[in-house]
C-alpha cells in the first residue's frame, strides 16, 4: 500500500552536510503493523516523518520514493501532500504534553481533520469525534470532549492524539514513539488500543520505539535501524529469538531491565 | 462574584493610596495656588485671608480628608483658577482623551498583528528585515517628535490636516475623529513597533513547538497553522504588553495633545499643575488612575479567556 524505496534525508545546517537516513526500504500492506527500532539518533523518527510528509526544512535534502496511492509523497506539491496528511496517514507523536494546542479545546482538535477533509456539518463532526473519544476508551467524552489539554493526563492526551489521528479511518497510522513518555501501565494500554484499532479498522500501523519488548507484543515485522541504516530486517519472532546482529542482540539484552522494572512498579 | 469584589476592593486601595501619594507631592512642592490666583492684587494680607478661606492652612492630612469626603459625595471641588467646579471642566475634556488613546489603541493593533504575523512568517527574508531595522528607528523616536514629524510632513506639506484646527466633538463628531487621526497615531507608532517585535518573536518561538508539527499532520495548510493554532498561543505574551501600551498611551497622550494643540485632559492638567490648582489636578489624576486601573482589569479578563490554563479565580 505505501512504499519506500532508497529514501535518503540529508541535512546542510552543519559545515558538513550530514546524512542521517541511508537507503531506507519500507513496504507497509493493508492491516500491518510493522515496528521501527533503533536507538536515539539511528534516523527511525526522520524515516517516519519523512513519510508523513512533515520534513519540509530547507536545509534538509531528501532522495527515493514514497509511493502511496500512485503518488510519490516526496516530490509532489504541498497541496496533494496535505489531502493525504490526517486523511489517509494519521500520525501521533511521542510527546502527548506538548503535541496538542494547550488553548484549544479537546473536541476542537480531535475533530480537526474532518474539517479540514470532510463537509461534515458541525453537529455531525462532534458526533464523531465523541463517538472517537468513546473509541479510544476516554470515560464520560462528552465532558472531554469541552476540556483542554492541561486538564488531562499524558496517557489521556496520547488516547486524544489517537482519536484525533484516526477521526478520518486513515489506511496509515504512523505512531512514533507513543508510549516512551508514558507510565508503563499506560503503556501497555496504549499498546492494547492500537492493536484493537488495527483489527477493527484495517489500519497499517509503522510503530516506532526502542522498546523492542513492547514492538515483539505488537507487530509482525520489525525493522531494526541504527546509524542512519537498516541493519535487520524480518518477523518480529525472527529478529526476537534469532537475531543476526549484534546490535539487536543488545538491544534484546536491555529488555530484562524494564521487565524488572514493571515488576517493581506494579 | 468573590473575584470582581476583590478586584473592585484593590482598585479602591490602589485609587487611595495614588491620589493620598500626589496630594503629599503636592504640598511638598513649592509654590503656591493663592500667588496666581490673586495676580498683581496680591498684598500679604489678602493672600493669607484666601489661604484661610480656601483651607490651605490647615494639615494636609486634614485637607486631603475633606478632599476625599467630597470626592465621595461627587463633589469634585471648584477650580481654583478658573472659579468654576471641576466636574465641569473635566466632563467635556474626558471624552477627548479617552477618544484619542481608543484610536491610538486600534491603530497599535491594526498595524502590530498583521505586520508582525508577516514578519514571523517570512522570517529571515528582505521584508522582515526592513521591518526589523524600521522597528528599532521607531522605537528610539518618543511620540512627541513623532508628533512633530507628522504635523511638518502630513500637515505642512502635503496639506492633509491643518495643525491646531481641531475640532470640538460637539461641534462636528465626524471632523473631531478626522483631527485626532494623526495624532493618534502618533501616539500608536512606537508601541506599535514594540508589540511587531513581540508579536513577531513570540510567533517564531510557537511555531518550533509540538503542536505545530501536529497541525501540520492532519493536514493544515501554512496559513491555517498560523491563524488557527499559532496566534491564540503567540497573543498571550502580546496581550499583556498590549495592556500596558494601553495604560501607558493614556498617559502619553498628555504630550500629544500639546504638540497638536487639543484641548484634552493633559491639557488642563498641564496648566493646572502650574498653578497649583490642586482640585483639578487632583480630579484628573483620579480620570486617568482610574482608566489604567479599569484597562488592566480587562486585561486579566481578556488574559483568562485566552489561556484556558490560567483561572480568574
Amino acid at each position: 500500500m505505501i512504499r519506500v524505496t532508497d529514501l535518503n534525508i540529508e541535512f546542510f545546517d552543519h559545515e558538513r552536510p550530514e546524512t542521517v537516513v541511508y537507503d531506507f526500504d519500507l513496504t507497509l500492506h493493508e492491516g500491518e503493523i510493522v515496528g521501527l527500532v533503533g536507538e536515539s539518533g539511528s534516523g527511525k523518527s526522520m524515516s517516519a516523518l519523512a513519510i508523513a510528509g512533515l520534513l519540509s526544512r530547507k536545509d534538509m535534502k531528501k532522495r527515493g520514493e514514497i509511493l502511496f496511492e500512485g503518488v510519490n509523497l516526496l516530490d509532489c506539491d504541498r497541496k496533494t501532500l496535505r489531502k493525504f496528511q490526517g486523511n489517509e496517514i494519521g500520525m501521533i507523536f511521542q510527546e502527548p504534553m506538548t503535541s496538542l494546542n494547550p488553548v484549544k479545546k479537546i473536541g476542537w482538535q480531535v475533530e480537526e481533520a474532518l474539517r479540514l477533509h470532510t463537509d461534515l456539518s458541525k453537529e455531525e463532526r462532534k458526533k464523531r469525534a465523541i463517538e472517537m473519544l468513546q473509541k479510544v476508551e476516554l470515560h464520560e467524552p462528552e465532558r472531554v470532549y469541552e476540556q483542554y489539554p492541561h486538564e488531562l493526563s499524558g496517557g489521556m492526551r496520547q488516547r486524544v492524539m489517537i482519536a484525533a489521528a484516526m477521526i478520518c479511518d486513515p489506511k496509515i497510522l504512523i505512531a512514533d514513539e507513543p508510549t516512551t513518555a508514558l507510565d508503563v501501565t499506560i503503556q501497555e494500554q496504549i499498546v492494547a488500543l492500537l492493536k484493537r484499532i488495527n483489527q477493527e479498522k484495517k489500519t497499517a500501523i509503522l510503530f516506532i520505539s526502542h522498546d523492542l519488548s513492547l514492538v515483539h507484543q505488537l507487530c509482525e515485522r520489525v525493522l531494526v535501524m541504527k546509524g542512519g541504516y537498516v541493519v535487520e530486517n524480518g518477523s518480529a519472532d525472527e529478529i526476537f529469538y534469532h537475531p543476526k546482529e549484534e546490535y539487536t542482540k543488545k538491544l534484546i539484552a536491555a529488555i530484562p531491565k524494564v521487565v524488572r522494572k514493571t515488576e517493581k512498579d506494579s | 462574584m468573590r473575584y470582581a469584589g476583590k478586584k473592585i476592593l484593590t482598585m479602591c486601595v490602589t485609587l487611595f493610596a495614588v491620589t493620598l501619594f500626589v496630594f503629599l507631592a503636592f504640598h511638598m512642592i513649592s509654590g503656591d495656588p493663592v500667588t496666581s490666583m490673586l495676580g498683581t492684587q496680591a498684598t500679604p494680607e489678602r493672600a493669607e485671608a484666601l489661604r484661610e478661606e480656601l483651607g490651605l492652612n490647615d494639615p494636609v492630612l486634614v485637607q486631603y480628608g475633606r478632599w476625599a469626603a467630597g470626592f465621595l459625595k461627587g463633589d469634585m471641588g471648584t477650580s481654583y483658577s478658573y472659579r468654576m467646579p471641576v466636574s465641569e471642566m473635566i466632563v467635556d475634556k474626558l471624552p477627548v482623551t479617552i477618544t484619542m488613546t481608543l484610536m491610538a489603541f486600534v491603530w497599535m493593533i491594526l498595524i502590530a498583528i498583521p505586520v508582525g504575523l508577516y514578519a514571523a512568517k517570512h522570517e529571515g527574508g528582505v521584508v522582515d528585515r526592513i521591518i526589523t531595522v524600521v522597528n528599532q528607528i521607531i522605537m528610539a523616536v518618543p511620540p512627541f517628535f513623532a508628533g512633530i514629524l507628522i504635523t511638518f510632513v502630513f500637515g505642512m506639506i502635503f496639506r492633509l490636516f491643518t495643525p491646531g484646527g481641531y475640532v470640538s466633538y460637539q461641534v462636528n463628531t465626524g471632523k473631531f475623529v478626522g483631527y485626532l487621526f494623526f495624532p493618534s497615531l502618533a501616539i500608536a507608532l512606537p508601541k506599535a513597533a514594540m508589540a511587531i517585535k513581540l508579536l513577531r518573536s513570540s510567533v517564531i518561538s510557537e511555531l518550533k513547538l509540538d503542536y505545530v508539527r501536529t497541525a501540520y499532520s492532519r493536514g493544515n495548510s501554512k496559513r491555517s497553522v498560523l491563524y488557527r493554532h499559532v496566534l491564540k498561543n503567540a497573543m498571550i505574551p502580546v496581550i499583556t504588553f498590549l495592556g500596558m501600551a494601553l495604560s501607558d498611551m493614556i498617559a502619553g497622550s498628555i504630550i500629544i495633545e500639546q504638540v497638536f494643540g487639543i484641548p484634552g485632559l493633559g491639557r488642563i492638567l498641564l496648566t493646572s499643575i502650574s498653578n497649583r490648582d490642586y482640585p483639578v489636578v487632583m480630579a484628573v489624576i483620579v480620570c486617568i488612575a482610574t482608566l489604567v486601573l479599569v484597562v488592566n482589569m480587562i486585561v486579566d479578563v481578556i488574559y483568562g479567556l485566552v489561556d484556558p490554563r490560567i483561572s480568574v479565580e
